[in-house]
């Protein structure tokens, strides 16, 4: 008797009929929408617009060491030209000529969209194209490390809906203690440190006692919003210099700084990018290449399993939910000592659940998270370049952009992208 | 063959394993049901009550760590320990006090205790009924703010009478609301996205359409550019009405009737049961034959009228009349506080929404006679909604055996 | 490794699960701990591997007592367990999953994948456990997924291999190679433990035999000095028959018809593969297959709960084909899911409102929406008398009472509307004697009644003491449908192994004669 029973079972054959007929419905779904992108391109950004008029994309700073001219293009003509291929991406796909990579061709003719929006904006004026890379990495740098704070916590299983509470907690602190400290220093690590406390806080909550996760997040969001604010005018509207930090200041990585376009936008930059950027490569390599990240994701996938082999899974939960706080927490001084210089009240505004939103549009992955914080922070970039510009859209709607994305973003994302599988389960050891 | 067996008929199967309380039988008299019930509600009360008395202790010791003049008394403590006690306990008590006075003390502070709680219980009734069909609606201060927008334009655009245009105005009031909150609901419905994200996110959004509006033609008074609408006309206010010398507005009784409503649809009704039967497990309602999609929807879609009504209690009632910008949005927030205070139950709803209403209505009081600020009321709220939400916290403190309640899991994980 | 418990005893909230329990397993040789679901086995292990503490009594391992206080310390102490539901992270490779927990590391604790996979290799050619080191686990089958587990023990040098309920999941001839795999190693000198309620499994395979009931030792024997009767009275605790009295099936018109139906699995691989049947009012047609061969899918796609991709279900001639749920109880459907606790019940609803779950918007519990309260306790006080359910009142919430009680509401809830069609997944799994016995005469009843009756279990004596025709199904198609009389464990061993694929999508008329070779 055969026993062919150690390949899959029911494997997927060529002719899989419904895994094919939903990635068609994909497919159209997204061409669709690119074709319609197109279309908006060209008739309002093409025909709609006035004739004779360039619009000139600024490429270096006048402080930089290598100066890249100016790009000009006539703004009608790159609205027609861009909407047309854009229209035709989408065309691509919705008739099949295209059928892999639906999503890279929809991300293309979005960004193409972008360009042709730009060019229809800036006309008859320039636009600083270097200063709005230069502002979503800015803008960038607190809702990626939310989505780190919230990938550690996740990868564990621990839900943590607190990152803006968090957030909040450490900007705060920082503005605090930097002040009263005299230097930025110790305002990171103070940031930090009121972190990890909300982190154990959530930890006590999830893990100890078992309250739901998205309950218990949401009462420390509360809490830190409702502490803050009363702290804030009970005490730093009294003593004006509490909430006097000085900022951290930029600096270059010598050698690299004098590149072409990408040394003053990656390697000139204040200490919080160059984090980023060292975090996203950490994590990668911790979470998926050593010990630690093996441990830290057995839990998060299946932590009876891990107990089995005598993983301490309530111990390996609090730990990353802790340095997840931790990571939270420094996202948070980023608002006092890089963005701002001073503690306002309820000064994230939305943006520990903009991070949230980039960990799940990044799939739960470092390096996706960064992208995807990237995309929403160039997105909120965008719109405060357009609200400088003479655009027709009340700034209010402008002021909108960042979360009907993130709406977008999640219903259009949350059905494929796969969570850990024990995200948000309390543990109980027996 | 072993698991294929019989048996004799007349020898009764065994009774099936664990249950320490199996046996009884069904014929349990009515007396002793009683008895439980009451002991269940007495268990029900036991935890709100330590979270209330402990998030006052901790309240009183945030007040006495932040005030100037305490803090000094404590800094010489060591020359001197009675005073700093007595400074701080008078700190302390006088607040609590002041607060207490002004807001149930007298006939005027009650009806103003009960205006406050107006808005705020049916704002938790929202949350309380979308809790009860698994779903967590952060979003009420948005519903409230749309909801409250559109009541605010029907009742200072349109001119009509009173009897047709109040009632106009609620009902667009509760619409807006409902639309607002249907997004969501249809959201998660058709693509899994989480109501906890998207309900914050159309947050931000009304916040700036409220915006939007002030700034527009159609809702500010002509000749002035600050975030203020027309003042809604008479003829859409809600009516006063005084018991006694107690003196309200008629959306006291509209929330009234919305608890009552909400139980009954929750309680009496099929659809009621497929709601609480899909928050419950929607696995098995699916199973049953319930439409999981549909119950999340229509959820949110009553959930969100409800906070539109709560809005719009707020912009008919006095004191307001007018709307601005940013003003709604903490009732938003401490709906969540009394939709878990009250165990997403009507009555607990309103007995801790009129809990919330006291302490935000006698907060001026207190300002204005000690010098603790009204925002203490917000920590106090936090720490009450903490020790809600985390029994065992509460438990552990005063060292009280676990109960046999069922803890409350609302939501899983992100998937869809 | 010799293994002694002494003594054991382990109290929960309400009740004693293990009593003064001695158990002695030498080194070299094969264990049989016997017992019916709740006896005490697993509790036992678990304190032998550290996830419980016991009460009373102790552990000596070589002789020497052994405090155990958590897995780790078992597993370093020599201890292997294979757990009934694997312990394996599903997205984790083959070996990142042996390796978790001993992971071999270069510095700052990087993964020394390299080695880990050299280890597998290694073990898996010495004790011909074939696998893929870097296979992710999800996609492989349950068989080679006990390798993983087996492997995973013998990767930390487990010298007492604990194996719980390992045959569940397995073909026959799955069976014979775990069999053999245990052999060699008990020869090698590691003692094993294997946990069963299977009398007969237990006699091919084990040296020794301890009986366990109530959580009390109720004898140790050999294979040599009993029989499978002898055991059955000795767990049970009373004697038993071991057939269901039923008459002979009078089957009447085609009730449920399913034609060359195709359904696919969450993953959105084709799960039910061109499978079509026929069960007739009056009797019963088991789905016999070992577990993940489509069943679940195909009796989901029947309730309507699965999208169809392909074929059609006819319900008393009609085509239902892609009904929802509701409207397949409106047609006649009555359906017993396999998950009675995550698909069956609303734990924390009351017993009342449980047993008109999918009824209630019907008369007379509702009218115009609006509920009746008296008449929904009224119909649960009645049907909690009719079936014997075990419950303090109507009021309590439905997740405190015991399984067998909770499948009784369920059966009690179906049983009542069911008068065309009566779909069971797996009704009596995990249940108690007496209450299994229950359900079988139950069902036998309602065949009397005229019912046509879909059986899906994948318990090979269920089948055989319930149906009155037996499909087997093997990966998604039907590979045989035996009358009765016509069908043993040995043909429905061979076919359940998919010894006959040519023959494959066989329709299961029952007119046709299918021949197995």
């Amino acid at each position: 008797m055969p026993t062919t029973l150690t390949e899959p079972l029911a494997p997927s054959r060529e002719a899989d009929l419904v895994a094919e007929r939903s990635a068609a419905r994909r497919r159209v779904g997204f061409g669709v929408a690119t074709a319609l992108l197109g279309l908006v391109a060209m008739l309002a950004f093409g025909i709609g617009s006035e004739s004779g008029l360039d619009a000139v994309f600024v490429l270096s700073r006048s402080s930089d060491a290598v100066q890249i001219p100016d790009v000009t293009v006539p703004a009608r003509a790159t609205g027609l030209v861009l909407g047309v291929v854009v229209a035709a991406l989408g065309a691509l796909l919705v008739t099949g000529v295209v059928r892999r990579r639906t999503f890279l061709v929809f991300g293309v003719g979005l960004a193409l969209f972008v360009v042709a929006l730009l060019a229809w904006a800036a006309r008859g004026d320039d636009i600083s194209i270097i200063g709005l890379l230069d502002g979503t990495l800015f803008r960038a740098t607190p809702l990626a490390l939310g989505a780190f704070a919230g990938l550690l916590c996740e990868r564990a299983g621990v839900v943590n809906i607190a990152i803006e509470g968090m957030l909040l907690a450490g900007a705060f602190v920082a503005a605090l203690t930097a002040s009263a400290a005299g230097t930025p220093w110790v305002g990171l690590v103070c940031g930090m440190a009121a972190g990890v406390l909300l982190g154990a806080f959530l930890g006590v909550m999830a893990i100890t006692y078992r309250v739901d996760q998205i309950i218990g997040g949401t009462v420390i969001n509360i809490f830190s919003l409702g502490l803050t604010s009363y702290l804030g005018t009970q005490v730093l509207a009294r003593y004006t210099d509490l909430n006097d930090p000085g900022a951290f200041r930029a600096f270059g990585i010598p050698g690299l700084e004098r590149l072409p376009l990408v040394g003053p936008l990656l390697f000139h930059n204040t200490i919080y990018v160059f984090l980023v950027f060292v975090l996203t490569a950490a994590l990668w390599w911790g979470l998926f290449r050593t010990r630690w990240g093996l441990r830290v994701r057995s839990v998060g996938e299946h932590p009876r399993a891990a107990d089995t082999v005598g993983i301490d899974v309530l111990r390996t939960r609090y730990r990353s939910v802790m340095l997840g706080g931790a990571v939270a927490g420094l996202g948070g001084t980023w608002f006092t000592l890089d963005a701002t210089g001073g503690f306002n009240e309820n000064m994230t505004a939305g943006k520990g659940f903009i991070a949230l939103a980039a960990l799940i549009f990044g799939r739960w992955h470092p390096v996706g998270a960064l992208v995807a914080a990237l995309v929403f922070a160039f997105s909120e970039e965008l719109q405060t370049r357009l609200a400088l510009l003479d655009t027709p859209i009340p700034s209010d709607f402008l002021l909108m952009t960042p979360y009907v994305v993130t709406i977008v973003v999640v219903a259009g994302v949350v059905g494929r992208s796969r969570a850990p599988a024990a995200d948000g389960q309390p543990y109980v050891v027996e | 063959m072993t698991t294929a067996t019989e048996q004799p008929p007349a020898a009764p199967p065994p009774a099936g394993g664990d249950g320490g309380d199996a046996g009884a039988g069904t014929g349990g008299g009515r007396g002793r049901a009683v008895v439980a019930r009451l002991a269940d509600l007495g268990n029900a009360l036991v935890i709100p009550v330590l979270a209330l008395v402990t998030a006052l202790v901790v309240g009183g010791l945030v007040m006495v760590f932040t005030d100037p003049e305490t803090l000094d008394e404590w800094g010489s403590f060591l020359s001197d320990p009675l005073g700093a006690l007595e400074a701080s306990w008078d700190l302390v008590s006088e607040s609590y006090e002041a607060l207490w006075r002004s807001s149930v003390g007298t006939p005027r502070g009650i009806g103003r205790t009960l205006v406050e709680a107006t808005p705020l219980a049916l704002a938790g009734l929202s949350v309380a009924f979308a809790f009860r069909a698994g779903l967590f609606n952060i979003g009420a201060a948005g519903q409230l703010i749309i909801g409250a927008t559109c009541a605010g334009w029907v009742g200072f655009t349109w001119d009509l009478p009173a009897p047709i245009h109040l009632p106009l105005a609620v009902v667009a009031g509760f619409l807006g609301g409902a639309a607002w909150g249907g997004i969501a609901g249809v959201l998660k419905a058709r693509t899994g996205a989480h109501e906890v994200i998207t309900t914050i996110m159309l947050n931000y959004i009304s916040y700036r359409l409220l915006d939007y509006a002030l700034r527009s033609d159609a809702f500010q008074p002509p000749g002035r550019d600050d975030l203020i609408s027309k003042p809604v006309r008479e003829s859409a206010r809600l009516p006063e009405v005084s018991l006694g010398e107690v003196t309200v507005h008629a959306g006291v009784f509209v929330a009234l009737a919305a608890a009552v409503a909400v139980w009954w649809l929750l309680e009496r009704t099929t659809t009621g049961f497929r709601l609480r039967a899909v928050g419950a497990n929607p696995d098995a309602a699916r199973y049953a034959g319930m439409s999981v999609p549909a119950m999340y929807a229509l959820a949110m879609v009553v959930a969100g009228g409800l906070a539109g009504l709560a809005g719009t209690s707020n912009i008919l009632g006095r004191p307001s009349f007018s709307l601005t910008g940013g003003y709604y949005s903490f009732i938003g927030f401490d709906a969540i506080a009394v939709a878990l205070l009250g165990r997403a139950n009507p009555a607990g709803v309103l007995v801790s929404a009129f809990l919330f209403g006291a302490l935000r209505s006698g907060s001026t009081g207190m300002q204005a006679a000690t010098s603790t600020p009204v925002d203490i009321i917000v920590v106090i709220q936090a720490l009450i909604i903490l020790f809600v939400a985390a029994p065992a916290l509460v438990r552990s403190i005063y060292r009280i055996k676990a109960g046999r309640g069922t803890a409350q899991t609302f939501t899983a994980s992100w998937g869809s | 490794m010799k293994v002694e418990l002494r003594g054991i005893t382990k109290r929960f909230p309400g009740v004693v699960a293990c009593k003064g329990v001695d158990l002695t397993v030498e080194s070299g040789e094969v264990h049989a701990l016997l017992g019916e679901n709740g006896a005490g086995k697993s509790t036992l292990m678990n304190i032998l591997f550290g996830l419980y503490r016991a009460d009373e009594g102790e552990v000596c391992l070589d002789g020497e007592p052994f405090d155990c206080r958590s897995p780790a310390q078992a597993i370093a102490a020599g201890i292997g367990m294979v757990h009934q539901h694997f312990m394996l992270v599903p997205v984790f490779t083959v070996a990142e999953n042996v390796m978790l927990g001993v992971e071999p590391t270069g510095p700052l604790g990087r993964l020394d994948r390299v080695e880990a996979r050299r280890r597998v290799e290694e073990l898996s050619d010495r004790y011909g456990l074939a696998v893929d080191p870097d296979a992710v686990i999800e996609d492989l089958p349950v068989g080679v997924q006990q390798r993983v587990e087996i492997l995973k023990a013998l990767y930390r040098d487990a010298r007492c291999l604990i194996l719980d309920e390992p045959t569940a999941v397995l073909t026959p001839h799955e069976i014979d190679e775990l069999m053999a795999i245990i052999r060699q190693l008990a020869d090698g000198g590691r003692s094993v433990i294997f946990i069963s309620h299977k009398l007969r499994e237990a006699l091919g395979i084990a040296d020794r035999i301890t009986v366990l009931r109530g959580g009390e030792v109720v004898g140790h024997t050999t294979p040599a000095e009993t029989d499978e009767q002898a055991l059955a009275a000795m767990m049970v605790g009373r004697d038993v028959q071991l057939v269901v009295d039923k008459a002979p099936a009078r089957p009447g018109e085609p009730v449920l018809e399913v034609d060359g139906l195709v359904v696919s699995d969450d993953r959105g691989h084709r799960a039910v593969d061109g499978v079509s049947l026929t069960v007739r009012a009056g009797e019963i047609l088991a789905i016999a297959g070992v577990q993940g061969n489509g069943q679940s899918e195909l009796v989901e796609a029947i309730c309507g709960l699965r999208p169809v991709d392909a074929g059609a279900v006819r319900l008393d001639g009609r085509d239902v084909t892609g009904h929802d749920p509701r409207a397949m109880f409106r047609a006649g459907l009555a359906h017993v899911p396999e998950d009675r606790q995550r698909d069956g019940l609303i734990g924390s609803l009351p017993v009342a409102d449980n047993l008109v779950l999918n009824q209630l918007d019907r008369r007379p519990f509702s009218r115009r929406s609006v509920i009746n309260r008296r008449e929904v306790r009224r119909h649960a006080a009645r049907l909690v008398e009719e079936f014997d359910v075990r419950t303090p009142s109507i009021d309590t919430p439905v997740g405190n009472l015991s399984g067998g009680n909770q499948q009784k509401v369920i059966i009690a809830r179906e049983f009542f509307h069911a008068d065309r069609l009566l779909v069971l997944s797996q009704p009596t799994r995990g249940l108690d004697v007496g209450s299994i016995q229950y359900i079988h005469r139950q069902i036998v009843a309602k065949r009397d009644e005229g019912v046509a009756v879909l059986l899906n279990s994948s318990e090979l004596d269920e089948v055989l003491a319930l149906a009155d025709r037996i499909a087997v199904v093997y990966r998604g198609r039907v590979v045989g449908v035996l009358d009765r009389e016509e069908a043993n464990r040995e043909r429905l061993g061979l076919l359940m192994a998919g010894a006959v694929e040519e023959a494959a999508a066989v329709e299961a008329t029952g007119e046709e004669e299918v021949t197995v070779t």
